[in-house]
């Protein structure tokens, strides 16, 4: 910054100590100004712009939810003793007493049962972190779908991603701790997953769980990953995140007055900070509302951790499913040959428990897909230009397309986690779900794609027609010569500017690089370019709008069979030379 | 930066980054037209959201007080006598703390928003964006950090800058080793997970009463889990799980004609279509805990791997990928079962070290 260099005169140093506040609150704000300089923050974001729009709102509710969910748990630490050394059971809950257990399981019991509120608090922890997951979800799908990973939010949306995972983190090793079988067999689950990792993976859960599983160990160690090492790390990257959404300033919607180098929206003081605060209040209290009429994890039921029982039908927490499904989706043999194998080796070989690490990839790949996104579509579609203006998903049918078959199957993996209730709830075979989810794992997100690249093609034809034509009225008229046709209203010009103005470039093709050679690289880099963009719907051209209102003003008999006929004309984005209606 | 509420929002927008004129089908209109609220004309509609602001605080005040009738009134569990007299105590307190303190909430968080959206001032307001870097400044950060490198000399004294990495690459070894003692077993290793509590002539004993099983006691079609007779010897909580977690067992009578042929040196391992069997899934480990009777089907309810109990738990269905380890069992001279030796391979989920096991039930060398 240039401003350091700046010399200041005397008076300038003097003029802190010659104001005199004239009110109390004056007095106040003056003491604490000449301490820390709140006039420039005052100053900064007092009347910082924020662009409003429904979708936004979803990164609100995860940082919402994880400050209820941290503060609940701060609530639940004055109780919960996270210790293996074992106790007799003695609080309130009859069918539990007199029965072994670790003080963990015990006193989870104590807060359920013995402390006022701790029901309560424990439900409300619970529900406060499956919504933070959740809305986390929810706020990286509006990010993808409305390309505001773009340059240059790149790194934000990285920060993001790690949230994400430090999210799934934090609430794998919350639901862990109260050392029940529910969760024990869930660890069961994340000890076999470890050990079926190659050459490191048995020592690993060695040295998580302090030796064999369950051993003594683990749940003082998921504790203190649980309360202080995972949310210490959300807490930064929070604060990360939430720099750069400043430094960066908030993406907005494309939209009349709306441009790359301006921000539209409301203030922060007052509308936007009460809008925002009061928005606090409404997630506190719609989990607040759940927390005390729904029940969560009664963990009273499962009884103290042994490694022989199990619950059927026991479902993980929702952001889990998908782990879990592709565990389930995953055939251990096909015919009568095993995928386990083993490698020979010298020393009587090593075991490749394939079952178990073939469904990890594509697990893997999405997460880490996920991460590199941004890079990838930037050298796809060769855009190194700065965004502040959202793509409506549509005007960017292939990422929209993409992105819906990775939910797709997503989905999928996720809904195989609850494949045996599937099958009880609908008295259907489990096997043949298993078997009709194996075929839906490879051919959904393909049918998906195809079907979300029309369906976003279409939208774009219809706001071509709309832009042109106007919409249907919904009123048939009878010409004096009996012809009937459709009354169309023109667009106003603010929702035809958001008709209008996105761009659908033409694939680029190869391009040489300095040496004027045609790489390799270059080659497929081409290839995906142009499957990015063969597909394209040109926006309307100033020429054929013009075009068309001349022919509106001269000629009101505006069809909805003309418009349709003119639409034809507009597939595969190439604009037509001819006349839009045909004369 | 546009100032704040003058409603001036037709201001004509000149800078459209990309968007320069001419580039679409129209240039940019601007912002639309300010449309007054109801409030905002008429002082009768202001006051009524006033009423409407201030009911939902009331509403918050009123849901304080259900929170602490809730708290205070109805009491702790352990105050009942009875178990299903405090369960529904317990109940009504939870809905009551939780219908108040979401009346509390969504009181003060509807009536804020409210009240935001009916009389602040909704005027939109543009701010240009700065841009993110300056070319001066850059130049200028730029001549800094060459300066900084400059005055530290390390590109001119290669030596120092070596030592420096080979230090700094080695320095954070300490930190990942230290690490090694999380594991805190004696027996360090691989190995203990070939062994699990079973030996020849160990009983099968019912958990958790301890009880041994006389043949004559299991009934063709029934099913049952047994531990080690030796696993309550174990000290400590953790280690006995431990144990258990490698010893737990199936135990089954199935007809004698369902059985499939049994593999060689498998002839002796059942007794009288009596059939045991590891409960722990060669999966990722849950206990295979189902049993369908009629067609001896084992199923484990975490990713529905299935095994045929009659065909020496191969796997018919799921992920598994080898059969379920079978315990040879045999009946000791009062005619309880006991086992004839330990399992003849790891139990368990699949691990790299786990090898191959070969058919005569010898372990490969380790």
């Amino acid at each position: 910054m240039s401003a350091s260099k700046e010399k200041y005169t005397e008076a300038q140093y003097l003029e802190v100590d010659q104001y005199e506040p004239k009110t109390q609150s004056g007095r106040i704000a003056n003491y604490v100004d000449t301490r820390v300089g709140g006039t420039n923050i005052v100053r900064e974001f007092g009347r910082k712009v924020f662009p409003d729009h429904w979708t936004f709102m979803f990164g609100e509710v995860a940082l919402y939810s994880f400050i209820i969910t941290v503060l609940s748990g701060a609530f639940l630490t004055f109780w919960f003793d996270p210790s293996m050394s074992t106790t007799r059971y003695s609080g309130s809950y009859a069918p539990l007493q007199g029965l072994e257990m670790s003080m963990a399981y015990a006193t989870a019991l104590e807060l359920s049962f013995d402390v006022r509120g701790g029901l309560f608090m424990r439900q409300l922890h619970h529900w406060g972190a499956l919504l933070f997951v959740l809305a986390m979800s929810v706020h990286m799908l509006r990010v993808f779908f409305t390309g505001a990973f773009r340059k240059p939010r790149e790194l934000n949306w990285v920060v993001g991603c790690s949230l994400l995972i430090l999210g799934l983190g934090a609430g794998f090793t919350g639901y862990s701790l109260p050392d029940e079988v529910l969760s024990g067999n869930g660890l069961r689950i994340i000890d076999g997953m470890l050990k079926a990792v190659p050459v490191v993976g048995t020592y690993i859960s060695f040295f998580l769980f302090g030796g064999e599983f369950p051993g003594n160990e683990v749940i003082p160690r998921l504790y203190s990953l649980h309360i202080f090492i995972i949310p210490a790390l959300i807490l930064i990257l929070i604060a990360v995140h939430l720099f750069m959404v400043v430094v960066h300033k908030h993406t907005q919607y494309p939209g009349p007055g709306r441009t790359e180098r301006n921000v539209v929206g409301y203030p922060v003081g007052p509308v936007y900070a009460a809008k925002a605060g009061g928005f606090f209040f409404i997630v506190l209290g719609i989990l607040c509302f759940i927390a005390g009429t729904f029940q969560i994890n009664a963990l009273w039921n499962y009884g103290p951790y042994d490694p022989s029982p199990v619950q059927a039908g026991a479902q993980p927490d929702w952001y889990i499913g998908p782990f879990e499904g592709v565990l389930r989706l995953m055939p251990g043999y096909l015919g009568d040959f095993s995928l386990e194998w083993v490698i020979p080796t010298p020393w009587g070989g090593n075991s490749l428990a394939l079952p178990v690490l073939i469904p990890m990839l594509p697990v893997a790949a999405i997460f880490l897909g996920m991460f590199v996104w941004p890079w990838i579509e930037a050298w796809i579609t060769g855009d190194k230009k700065e965004h502040h203006l959202l793509d409506r998903p549509r005007n960017a049918p292939t990422r929209t397309a993409f992105g819906a078959a990775v939910v797709t199957n997503y989905l999928i993996m996720w809904g195989m986690g609850s494949n045996d209730l599937i099958a009880t709830h609908f008295g259907l075979s489990l096997n043949d779900i298993t078997y009709w989810s194996r075929v839906l794992f490879f051919l959904g997100p393909v049918i998906a794609y195809i079907l979300t690249k029309r369906i976003c093609l279409a939208l774009q034809r219809k706001d071509r027609e709309v832009a042109l034509h106007g919409h249907e009225a919904g009123v048939i008229e009878v010409s004096p010569e009996g012809e009937f046709h459709e009354r169309h209203k023109m667009p106003s010009e603010y929702e035809l500017w958001t008709l209008v103005s996105y761009e659908a470039p033409e694939p680029s093709g190869p391009q040489p690089n300095a040496k004027g050679k045609v790489t390799l690289t270059e080659k497929i880099r081409a290839r995906l370019n142009r499957i990015w963009f063969e597909d394209r719907v040109e926006p309307v051209s100033r020429e054929e709008y013009l075009e068309a209102l001349e022919h509106h003003g001269h000629d009101h008999e505006t069809t909805g069979l003309e418009a349709a006929q003119s639409q034809e004309s507009v597939t595969s984005g190439k604009p037509h030379g001819h006349d839009p209606h045909g004369h | 930066m546009a100032e704040h509420g003058n409603g001036d929002s037709s201001s004509a927008v000149v800078a459209t980054g990309e968007g320069e004129s001419g580039q679409y089908a129209i240039d940019n209109p601007g912002l639309p037209p300010h449309r007054p609220r109801l409030a905002d004309v008429d002082e009768k509609a202001a006051k009524r959201s006033e009423r409407q602001v201030s009911t939902l605080f009331l509403i918050s005040i009123i849901g304080t007080v259900i929170f602490f009738v809730g708290y205070f009134a109805v009491g702790r569990m352990d105050a009942f006598e009875d178990y299903f007299e405090g369960m529904s105590a317990l109940r009504v307190q939870n809905t009551l703390l939780g219908i108040g303190s979401a009346l509390a909430m969504l009181g003060i968080g509807l009536g804020v928003v409210h009240w935001a959206k009916t009389l602040m001032p909704d005027h939109e307001v543009v701010e240009d964006r700065k841009p993110l870097r300056l070319e001066k400044d850059r130049e200028e950060a730029e001549k800094i950090v060459n300066d900084v490198i400059d005055e530290t000399q390390i590109k001119r004294r290669p030596l120092m800058r070596n030592t420096l990495i080979a230090a700094a690459l080695l320095a954070p070894l300490p930190a990942v080793v230290m690490f090694r003692d999380l594991d805190r077993s004696e027996d360090f290793g691989v190995e203990r997970m070939r062994h699990s509590l079973w030996s020849p002539g160990v009983r099968l004993v019912r958990d958790p009463t301890g009880t041994p099983i006389r043949a004559a006691d299991v009934t063709v079609g029934s099913a049952m889990h047994v531990i080690p007779e030796t696993l309550r010897e174990i000290p400590g909580h953790g280690t006995r799980l431990s144990e258990k977690a490698k010893a737990v067992t199936l135990l089954m009578r199935l007809p004698m004609d369902d059985f499939q042929e049994p593999t060689p040196g498998r002839e002796n391992w059942t007794h009288e279509g009596i059939i045991a069997c590891s409960k722990v899934c060669t999966h990722v480990g849950c206990p295979v805990a189902l049993y369908e009777r009629h067609t001896h089907h084992l199923l484990c309810p975490c990713h529905q791997s299935t095994f045929d109990a009659a065909d020496e738990f191969k796997v018919v269905f799921g992920p598994a990928g080898r059969p379920l380890p079978q315990l040879p069992i045999s009946v000791d001279d009062e005619g309880f079962l006991i086992a004839t030796s330990d399992f003849t391979e790891p139990v368990g989920p699949t691990y790299w070290e786990r090898g191959h096991t070969d058919p005569e039930g010898d372990y490969p060398a380790s």
